[in-house]
Formats: C-alpha cells, sequence, structure tokens
C-alpha cells in the first residue's frame, strides 16, 4: 500500500526510534577512565581489585533493606537497636554499610515518613543498592518537600488528613531508611515471607509493603 | 520543651549544605547528630572543623505558609551549627 509519510525518523510502528547511547565520552568519564588507568599503571590498585568493588556495589540490592525491615518486624529487641542505630542493626546482620550513618525511621498508625535529597541524591546504596532514577531527578527533590501527599498519590499512596507526613531531607551526613508498618494478614509469616513484601519504594517512603498473597 | 532555631538567612558564596528553601526559617531541634567535620571546608580540601550537625523540624505551614498541602506535615533536615540561630522559647 503506498504511503507518503517520512520513515527516516519512525519506527515500523510508527513511534522514533530511541537514541543510541554510545555517545561520545563526556568530560568526566575521561576523566576517570585516564585516573583509573593512572591507578593501575602506578600499581595503587590491581584490574581486579576494581572489578571486585563493582561486582560489591552490584552485589547491594533492596533485598539487604528488606531483610532488615523483616527481622525488624519479627524482632522487638532488634527493632529498637534498628531505630536506635540503624547502621550498627544492619551490621548485626552483616550487611557492611561502610561509613555510612544510617538513621531509620518508623511508619506507625499516625506517622507516615518519606525521603528526599534536595541538594543532591543521597541514598543508603550500603544497603538499598542504587538508587532509582526518578529518586534523582529535580522533579521529584523539589515537589517531595512542597506537595510530597500529592507526589505520593502519583505513586499510589493515598494518606488519611489524620496521617502526620515527616519528610526527610537527607541533606549532609546521614542516609534514611523507613521502617514500614507490618501489613495487616502477615501474622505468622516467617522472616523471609516478610522480607518479599518489602519493595523498595517502601523503604523509601514512597510505596508501602505488598500486601500478603498480594 | 522542644529548641527553637532559625535558619540564618545568609548566601555565602561556595559550596554550602543549607538548603535555600530553609534559609530564614524557624524550627524546633528534633535530635542532634554529633559533630561532623564542615563538609562547606572539606569541599575545597581545606583543614575541616568539627561542627555539630541537628535535624531541625519544620512544619509545613512555616515553610510554604498558605501554599501548604498540610500545613501540620513536617520536612526534618540536616543543618550544621553554624547556619543556626537559638530563639527564645515560644510564649
Amino acid at each position: 500500500m503506498p504511503h507518503d509519510h517520512p520513515h527516516d525518523h519512525l519506527s515500523p510502528s510508527g513511534h522514533p526510534f530511541r537514541t543510541d547511547n554510545d555517545t561520545p565520552l563526556s568530560y568526566f568519564q575521561t576523566m576517570e577512565i585516564a585516573v583509573r588507568e593512572l591507578l593501575i599503571e602506578k600499581g595503587v590498585l590491581s584490574p581486579a581489585e576494581i572489578a571486585a568493588q563493582i561486582d560489591v556495589m552490584d552485589g547491594r540490592s533492596p533485598a539487604n533493606g528488606a531483610a532488615v525491615v523483616a527481622r525488624a518486624w519479627t524482632d522487638p529487641a532488634f527493632k529498637a537497636r534498628l531505630l536506635a542505630d540503624a547502621g550498627a542493626a544492619s551490621q548485626e546482620m552483616g550487611f557492611d554499610i561502610g561509613p555510612l550513618n544510617l538513621i531509620a525511621v518508623e511508619n506507625t498508625a499516625d506517622t507516615h515518613n518519606l525521603v528526599v535529597c534536595t541538594l543532591c541524591s543521597c541514598y543508603p546504596r550500603n544497603l538499598l543498592g542504587l538508587p532509582p532514577d526518578w529518586y534523582k531527578t529535580r522533579a521529584y527533590r523539589s515537589r517531595a518537600v512542597k506537595e510530597p501527599r500529592s507526589v505520593l498519590r502519583e505513586f499510589g499512596v493515598e494518606l488519611p488528613e489524620t496521617t502526620r507526613l515527616r519528610v526527610h531531607d537527607s541533606t549532609a551526613d546521614m542516609r534514611y531508611i523507613v521502617l514500614p508498618a507490618r501489613p495487616a494478614g502477615s501474622d505468622g509469616m516467617d522472616e523471609g515471607a516478610l522480607a518479599a513484601l518489602v519493595t523498595r519504594d517502601a523503604m523509601i517512603g514512597a510505596g508501602l509493603p505488598r500486601a500478603p498473597g498480594g | 520543651m522542644a529548641e527553637r532555631v532559625r535558619v540564618k538567612a545568609m548566601m555565602p558564596p561556595g559550596h554550602v549544605r543549607a538548603p535555600f528553601y530553609l534559609r530564614g526559617k524557624t524550627g524546633e531541634i528534633e535530635r542532634s547528630l554529633g559533630p561532623f567535620k564542615n563538609p562547606e571546608q572539606l569541599a575545597y580540601a581545606l583543614p575541616a572543623a568539627p561542627k555539630n550537625l541537628y535535624r531541625v523540624r519544620f512544619t509545613m505551614a512555616e515553610l510554604w505558609g498558605a501554599e501548604a498541602e498540610a500545613p501540620q506535615d513536617f520536612v526534618e533536615a540536616e543543618i550544621y551549627e553554624h547556619w543556626l540561630e537559638r530563639l527564645p522559647d515560644a510564649p
């Protein structure tokens, strides 16, 4: 069938092609490669050490934080230690959080917590892995302190008017993890099953844990 | 009674760690986090004196006035002591 629209910029489905990401290196990408190769050349670091560190970073995931949350849900003494010193409590479970200072904030029947970093994108990577892309956007960072209830609504979390919202602006030397409220109907579930209910977003406060069986 | 503080409304040049939207605003100390080397000096590789870091709690009403979604909600942020001035207790 003849048609006269141009094909240069559209895929067969009629949508624009996604641009490739193989653009030239940025200044800082070039700088990183230069510094890395110099460190190897001078014997400060070995390629194996760099690869091992990348593996460590990739190995961090929200599953670590979820295990901490599940433990806090099942062990009141651990929960008390977590709220008193979240870094020490995480280390106790074998999660090496490095030099990080970590504060756990608890969602209760009348309080919800939301974490943002307006100045940059501070995030507890050592416990939760890489942050979601939206966490680093200007839109999230500016709106989370100005209209957090609207932001939460867009994430599907509708807070009752009676719930007090605490937005934590992680601006300098602290990292935050939200300890979500244990979902109703989760009685009798073991730690492993509970951890599967804990989403990354729930530990930022932008979401809630999954419902059991949901 | 919680300690009341105001974030200094200063505009020093360089790398600063007090978010713009909190400057000049009044809040309460939520907790003290202890001393940290001043990141505003560390950023320039200068000798950095330890400064006390506080978590300060602001109401949305204080930050955004009539535009606040829910005036009684809070923003809590970490502010270094040299950015804070103490205020007399609320009457």
